[in-house]
C-alpha cells in the first residue's frame, strides 16, 4: 500500500511536471507547496559545551545539501526556494520548546533537524507532534526518542544510547575486555549509557566489576578518587568504561594518564566520543582507546569528498553530527522532490520503510515501526601521533558493524499511530 | 591503607587549589570589602595564559608561572583603578555585580578566540622534572601534583610570613582590620589597595597556571570551580587569611574522601553540606568574627 502511494505521488509529480513544462523554470511544481518554499530549521547549541562538534558547522552541513540539492535538480526541483532557519537551544528543554514552536509557527519552517542534549530534544518532539510537522533529531543520544517518546513526526537519526553501548561494550568484550569498571556522570545521560553498557557487556560474557557515580555537574574538574579506586578493585578490572561527554571526557581522560593506569593493565574505552573530542586532547592522550562512531570522515573516497569540500567551507574536519545533518536535509529534499509536496503525513508516509544509501547513511533503512533509521556503525580505535599522516586523521576503523546490529530492534513502548 | 593515603594525598592537591584561590579572595575581601566575582574567570585567563605561552608562544612552563600570574596581577591593578575603586563607596553589590559582569565578558572573550571546546596542554609540554611519577613509599604519585602541592603549602607559607613577620604585612592587616583607626595613625590605607587587590587576583592567576597541565581549559572552567571556593572562604570566615587557607585544604580532604567513599549523592553536594552546617554552628565561618557594630 505504502509503495502504491508513493508510486503514485511521483506519477503525480511527473503529471505535474509535464503539464507546466511550458512555463518558466520558477514555477516548475513550487505551488505543490504549502507556500511555494522550503524551510529548514536548524535548532542546536551554538555557544555552549556541543558548539564545536555539531553548531553552528552543521547549518553550513545543510546549506551544501540545498546547493548538492539544486544543482542536482536544476530546473526540476520542486522549488528554487530553499532556505535555512536556525537558533541556539543553549542546551535548555524551555529554549529548544519555545525555538521550536516559533521556527514551526512563524519562521515556516518544514522540518527542524539536529537538537542535541537528550532533554531538549525530546521536549521537540512534543512540539513536532503537537504541531504535526516533520522533525529529524540527530544530536541527541536518547534511545526514548524511539521509544516511549516516539511520534509519527520525529525521526532518530544518527546515533543512540544503544548503538553506542552495544558497539564499543559488545565488540570491546569479545576483543578480551573481560573485566569492567564503568564510570559514568550521574545524570539522565550517563545512567542511560551505565545500563546499556552493563547489559551489553554482561551479554556478550563481560563482567562489571564495579560501577562509579561521578558528580554532575563536575565542578572541580577532578576525576582522580573514581580513577584510583581503579587499582584497588578485586578482581582488578582490565578496562575501564568513562560515559563522561565534553569537558568531562577531556578531564578524566587526561588525569587517566597522569595516574597511568594503562601502564597497570586498565585500559580505556569510551562511551561517546567525537572527532572534536579527540582533537582537543591530542591523538597522543586517547591512543588505543576504542569507541564507537557513526561516521568518521576519511572512512572512504565519498567521505573524503565531503569532508575536503567541508574544510574549504569550514576549516575544520566533519563530525559525524555534521555529516548527518547534511544527509538528514538531503534526504528530506529528495522525498519532498518525489512527493511533489511538502505535506508532513505524505512525506512520512514516503519515508517509512525507505532504504537509503548516501554519505551518511551506509545500508540506510528509515524503520516504518518507530522511526529508528538505522545504518552500518564503526568501532574505532584511535591512533597514536606516530601513526597520523595529517591533521585530523585520527581514527582507524577496525570494523564496521552492520545496520542490523549496529541498532537494537523496535522497542515495545513504542505505540506508532498507524498511517 | 594506600588507597586512603592516595586520596588523601589526592584532596591534599584539590585543596591546595582551593587554598590559592580563597586567599586571594580573603586578602581581597578583607581590605576592599569586595566580593570578587571574577575570582574564577582570572583563574581560566591563568589558564589560558599559560597555553598560550606554552603552545603558541613555545616559552618553557617555568615562565609561564612567572610571567601570567604577573601579567594578570596588573591587569588586576588597573581594574581596581579604573572600575572597583569607583563603586567601592556604594553599596557592595554593585562591585558584585561589576566583577559579576567583567566574568561574562572574560568568558566571551575567550570563547571568541579559542571556542567553547576544551583545549589540553600534553604532558610533552611540562619540564622534565615535573613529568612521570615519584615514589612515595607505598605508591607513586603524578610528579606534577607534588608539584602543585608543594607550591601551594609554599605559598600560603610566604602570605602568611608577609603578613605577620614583616611592616608591609602589619599595615595591610591592620587597614584590614579597622581602616579608619589606621589611617588616624597617619598611614596611608587607600596606597595599598590597589597592590593587595592586585595581589589577590596574580594568586588566581597562579593558580590558573598550575591547573593547565592537568585540567581541560576551557572557558567555563573557572566558572564551575569558584561555587566550590566560595563555599570554602564561607566555612573558614569571609575575610579571614588563616580561614580560608585551613578551610581550603580541610575542603579539599573532605571531598576527597567523600568521592572515595560515600555514595554519589552525597559526595555531590557535601561541601555545601558542611558549609550548612557550619554556618548553623559558626555563622561566620570557622575562623571569622562577627562584624561588631561600630
Amino acid at each position: 500500500m505504502r509503495r502504491l502511494l508513493a508510486v503514485s505521488a511521483v506519477t503525480a509529480v511527473a503529471v505535474a511536471a509535464a503539464g507546466c513544462g511550458g512555463g518558466g523554470p520558477r514555477s516548475s511544481g513550487g505551488e505543490k507547496l504549502s507556500d511555494g518554499k522550503i524551510v529548514l530549521g536548524v535548532l542546536n547549541d551554538q555557544s555552549g559545551v556541543y558548539a564545536e562538534l555539531s553548531g553552528v558547522n552543521s547549518v553550513k552541513a545543510v546549506e551544501m545539501a540545498i546547493a548538492d540539492f539544486k544543482a542536482k535538480y536544476g530546473d526540476k526541483a520542486v522549488t528554487q526556494n530553499i532556505t535555512v532557519e536556525t537558533a541556539d537551544h543553549q542546551n535548555k528543554p524551555e529554549v529548544a520548546n519555545t525555538k521550536a514552536a516559533e521556527m514551526y509557527d512563524r519562521k515556516a519552517v518544514d522540518i527542524i533537524l539536529d537538537v542535541p542534549t537528550s532533554s531538549a530534544a525530546l521536549k521537540v518532539a512534543d512540539v513536532a507532534k503537537e504541531k504535526k510537522k516533520l522533525y529529524f533529531n540527530i544530536g541527541a543520544a536518547t534511545t526514548d526518542l524511539t521509544g516511549k517518546a516516539c511520534n509519527k513526526d520525529t525521526f532518530h537519526y544518527a546515533y543512540d544510547t544503544y548503538m553506542l553501548a552495544n558497539g564499543t561494550g559488545t565488540t570491546a568484550t569479545k576483543q578480551g575486555a573481560k573485566n569492567w569498571y564503568i564510570v559514568y556522570p550521574n545524570y539522565a545521560f550517563g545512567q542511560d549509557m551505565e545500563k546499556s553498557f552493563s547489559k551489553a557487556i554482561s551479554n556478550a560474557g563481560g563482567t562489571v566489576v564495579a560501577r562509579e557515580a561521578t558528580p554532575f555537574p563536575n565542578n572541580t574538574g577532578d576525576y582522580s578518587a573514581a580513577l584510583l579506586k581503579a587499582t584497588t578493585l578485586d578482581p582488578k578490572p582490565d578496562t575501564l568504561g568513562t560515559m563522561q561527554a565534553g569537558a568531562d571526557l577531556v578531564n578524566l581522560v587526561k588525569q587517566y594518564n597522569e595516574f597511568k593506569l594503562r601502564d597497570q593493565g586498565i585500559g580505556l574505552s569510551v562511551g561517546l566520543m567525537f572527532i572534536t573530542d579527540i582533537h582537543s586532547l591530542t591523538p597522543d592522550a586517547l591512543a588505543g582507546t576504542t569507541f564507537t562512531d557513526a561516521w568518521y570522515w576519511n572512512y572512504d573516497e565519498t567521505n573524503r569528498a565531503f569532508a575536503d569540500r567541508f574544510f574549504a567551507e569550514t576549516g575544520t574536519r566533519p563530525s559525524f553530527a555534521h555529516a548527518a545533518n547534511y544527509s538528514a536535509a538531503l534526504q528530506y529534499l529528495e522525498a519532498v522532490q518525489a512527493a511533489g509536496t511538502d505535506d508532513a503525513d505524505t512525506i512520512v508516509k514516503a519515508l517509512e520503510g525507505k532504504e537509503v544509501e548516501d554519505l551518511f547513511l551506509r545500508h540506510g533503512k528509515i524503520r516504518a515501526e518507530d522511526h529508528r533509521v538505522i545504518h552500518d556503525a564503526y568501532l574505532a580505535r584511535v591512533k597514536s601521533s606516530a601513526e597520523v599522516k595529517e591533521p585530523w586523521d585520527y581514527e582507524e576503523i577496525v570494523e564496521t558493524i552492520p545496520a542490523e546490529k549496529a541498532f537494537n530492534t523496535p522497542s515495545p513502548d513504542c505505540q506508532m499511530p498507524k498511517s | 591503607m594506600t588507597g586512603f593515603l592516595q586520596h588523601t594525598f589526592n584532596g591534599l592537591v584539590g585543596g591546595g587549589f582551593y587554598a590559592l584561590l580563597a586567599l586571594g579572595l580573603a586578602v581581597i575581601f578583607g581590605m576592599l570589602r569586595v566580593v570578587n566575582f571574577a575570582h574564577g574567570a582570572i583563574y581560566m585567563l591563568g589558564a589560558f595564559g599559560a597555553y598560550a605561552l606554552l603552545i603558541e608562544v613555545g616559552l618553557s612552563f617555568w615562565w609561564a608561572l612567572v610571567l601570567v600570574p604577573l601579567a594578570l596581577g596588573l591587569v588586576g591593578m588597573v581594574l581596581e583603578r579604573v572600575a572597583v575603586a569607583r563603586l567601592a563607596r556604594l553599596d557592595p553589590l554593585y562591585n558584585f555585580l561589576l566583577t559579576f559582569g567583567l566574568t561574562l565578558v572574560l568568558q566571551d572573550l575567550v570563547k571568541w578566540r579559542y571556542t567553547v571546546s576544551s583545549v589540553t596542554l600534553p604532558e610533552s609540554t611540562l619540564p622534565d622534572v615535573l613529568a612521570g611519577s615519584v615514589p612515595l613509599g607505598l605508591f607513586a604519585f603524578p610528579t606534577y601534583r607534588v608539584f602543585v602541592f608543594g607550591c601551594a603549602v609554599v605559598l600560603c607559607l610566604a602570605v602568611w610570613w608577609l603578613l605577620t613577620r614583616t611592616r608591609v604585612g602589619m599595615v595591610v592587616r591592620a587597614a584590614t582590620e579597622r581602616p579608619d583607626l589606621t589611617a588616624a595613625f597617619g598611614i596611608d590605607v587607600g596606597k595599598w589597595v590597589t597592590p593587595v587587590f592586585g595581589f589577590g587576583v596574580a594568586l588566581a592567576g597562579l593558580a590558573g597556571v598550575l591547573a593547565a597541565p592537568m585540567r581541560a581549559i576551557n572557558p567555563l572552567m573557572g566558572t564551575d570551580l569558584i561555587i566550590v571556593v566560595f563555599a570554602v572562604v564561607v566555612i573558614g570566615g569571609l575575610g579571614s587569611i588563616f580561614g580560608s587557607v585551613a578551610a581550603g585544604f580541610g575542603i579539599g580532604l573532605i571531598q576527597a574522601w567523600g568521592e572515595a567513599y560515600a555514595p554519589a549523592l552525597v559526595s555531590q553536594v557535601l561541601v555545601f553540606l558542611v558549609m550548612a552546617v557550619v554556618l548553623l554552628w559558626r555563622p561566620a565561618g570557622l575562623f571569622g568574627r562577627e562584624e561588631s557594630v561600630a
